[in-house]
């Protein structure tokens, strides 16, 4: 057991160094030369060799890989071109309304999408079965911007039950912060429900026609209690797996959401990088992200033996 | 569904003892009748494909469907509400949204194709190499664990702030975007191909393996990769549909669905009209693949529809 979590957490070493040399490749080939911008126009050619020299920018990639690798384990992610703040204080004060947002997108999805994926299972072929997958192929196709407009529209607009876009910081209260947010969190969550859902009816009906469940059947156990304490327990992992690949949709999702409903968080901090060529702000997002989702999965992967205790390594 | 007997994981050693009788293991051939028989059997690839071929009409013909210049300013009419006149409405630059989106529909679904087309060939032959030649799997498949370790719309995202927003530059980010998922899939399918008998009486009588690979495994990756083409496609329409959304896909002087709905993003709590049309074309298209694709994919892989 302890051999596998070591081996599993080696195993992420050489994934966060494919995607360091990847974020790191993009700074080493953007546009621009760092050097030329800070020198002035100016320079002579020869205070441009200066300054790049004093930079360190003259010195090999895989050397400068490394020194860099080495600042960013100590936390610093670099300054950014544009405000000259450092990448780690921007994000700082970006990150609680996308920590926000996904938190209550996750909760939502989870408590919504299983459900719908359990009855579906129990109830296959009916007309119960058929609208759930059909709101999961929905889900699928209709992209999260579309849903958030919809949404906006309809509840924040003509219903007026919602503020329609802006966030308010949780110290402010409960309800401001989750009013602001409830909306974002369906968009965004639309298309997760939809793949948690059909992973977990697939699942479930897969667990439903083993032997056990006629055992429990037969002992006279409740519909209820054979849904989600037979079935539902052992069709966990693949349900799991999903959610946690899923993360890679909301992660990309929030960009977009943050942008249709104006949430001051990393998704918009994202796209104003883009648009200004901010290259230090988006080495440090895509960098935090996919440590995220990395480290996210990872857990899931150590989690598989709680849920699933014949697992065994 | 009367295919689950056919599971593997149906017959126990209590129904295989009693010896199954035909029409249990094997259903009766259904009737062919053609194309359209089968389109009958098969209503989502009847309804997504009809909806896919109208769309491609659509963009091939825009110029005859009643259209201006899309491109076309006219400041004394911006913001226009729907009419007779102007179908859709126009923009904030007086453009008129109808041909806009009518347009824009041609840069949808040639990065969509495109990228479905591309992801395929070449997630197709790395995810072969990787199948074949062990000691390149695990290289390439750490390659590969790694960008699918950086979410796809960000990894795009990242591609594109390095390049000028072009067709082409997006085309060839959500290509690299997709290459990893492809690559697992052709992988998983070569690797359990080559465990099967027939591929080892193949060996057995001495084929050599570019024609084992051609002939038995090539045709039999084909099924998974065409469903899997299709929900890239409707996967690259959104993304490129973001990618314009945030400004950093198509360039803004060619009018694509996500750069009218950001054109519009300023205006749509009065003006909301200039959002919805291309929103309702774009989930109508991507709507349309996706049903394609599982229409193809309960058509060409049983096994793999009742997974899912």
């Amino acid at each position: 057991m302890l051999a596998y979590i070591v081996r599993r957490v080696l195993a992420t070493i050489p994934v966060m160094a494919f995607v360091a040399l990847f974020v790191f490749s993009l700074l080493y080939v953007a546009p621009g030369d760092p050097a030329a911008v800070i020198a002035g126009d100016q320079a002579t050619p020869a205070d441009v060799e200066r300054i790049r020299a004093s930079l360190g920018l003259d010195r090999p990639f895989l050397i400068r890989f490394g020194e860099w690798v080495w600042r960013i384990l100590q936390g610093d992610l670099g300054v950014s071109i544009f405000t000259n703040l450092p990448v780690a204080t921007m994000i700082q004060q970006r990150i609680e309304p996308t920590l926000s947002l996904m938190i209550i997108t996750l909760i939502l999805a989870v408590s919504v999408a299983i459900p719908m994926g359990v009855i579906a299972a129990w109830k296959q072929g009916t007309v119960i079965d058929r609208t759930v997958m059909g709101f999961a192929v929905l889900g699928f196709s209709v992209p999260v911007f579309v849903v958030g407009y919809v949404l906006a529209y309809i509840f924040a607009l003509e219903l007026d039950w919602v503020p329609v876009q802006g966030y308010t910081p949780i110290k402010q209260g409960f309800w401001p912060w989750f009013q602001n947010l409830i909306l974002p969190a369906i968009a965004l969550g639309t298309v997760y429900i939809a793949l948690i859902a059909r992973i977990t009816r697939a699942t479930m009906l897969e667990v439903l026609q083993q032997d056990y469940i006629r055992t429990a059947r037969a002992k006279g156990a409740g519909q209820r209690n054979i849904l989600f304490l037979h079935a539902l327990k052992n069709a966990a992992v693949p349900i799991v797996t999903v959610i946690g690949i899923g993360i890679a949709l909301l992660i990309g999702g929030a960009v977009v959401t943050e942008s249709v409903f104006a949430i001051p968080g990393l998704g918009r901090l994202t796209v104003d990088a883009i648009l200004r060529r901010d290259y230090p702000v988006i080495q440090g997002v895509v960098l935090l992200f996919s440590f995220v989702y990395v480290l996210v999965n990872l857990m899931i992967d150590l989690l598989y033996t709680i849920l699933d205790p014949r697992i065994r390594y | 569904m009367s295919a689950s007997i056919l599971d593997p994981k149906g017959i126990t050693a209590a129904n295989v003892a009693v010896a199954p009788t035909l029409p249990d293991i094997m259903p009766p051939v259904r009737a062919r009748g053609g194309f359209f028989g089968f389109m009958r059997r098969n209503p989502a690839i009847a309804i997504g494909g009809s909806l896919v071929t109208l769309m491609v009409l659509v963009a091939i013909f825009a110029p005859l469907l009643f259209t201006t210049d899309p491109t076309a300013l006219a400041p004394a009419r911006r913001t226009r509400e729907p009419s007779a006149m102007y179908w859709f409405g126009t923009d904030m630059l007086g453009r008129d949204i109808y041909s806009r989106v009518l347009y824009g529909a041609r840069v949808s679904l040639l990065v969509g194709f495109s990228v479905a087309v591309l992801a395929s060939i070449i997630g197709l032959t790395i995810g072969m190499i990787s199948g074949f030649i062990r000691w390149a799997d695990s290289i390439i498949m750490r390659v590969m664990d790694g960008m699918m370790s950086i979410p796809p719309i960000l990894l795009a995202i990242a591609l594109m702030a390095l390049t000028r927003g072009s067709v082409q530059n997006v085309i060839i980010a959500i290509t690299i975007a997709e290459i990893p998922r492809v690559s697992r899939l052709v992988r998983g399918v070569v690797l359990s191909l080559r465990e099967q008998p027939y591929v080892d009486a193949a060996v057995a009588a001495g084929t050599r393996t570019p024609v084992i690979i051609w002939r038995h495994i090539l045709p039999n990756t084909l099924a998974p990769i065409t469903v899997q083409a299709t929900y890239i496609c409707a996967s690259a329409m959104i993304v490129e549909s973001i990618l314009s959304f945030i400004g950093a896909g198509t360039p803004p002087i060619i009018p694509s669905w996500g750069n009218i709905m950001a054109e519009g993003r300023a205006l749509w709590q009065v003006k909301p009209y200039i959002v919805f049309f291309p929103a309702i074309f774009l989930s109508i298209t991507v709507l349309a693949v996706n049903l394609l694709g599982d229409g193809l994919r309960d058509a060409l892989d049983p096994r793999m529809a009742k997974r899912l």
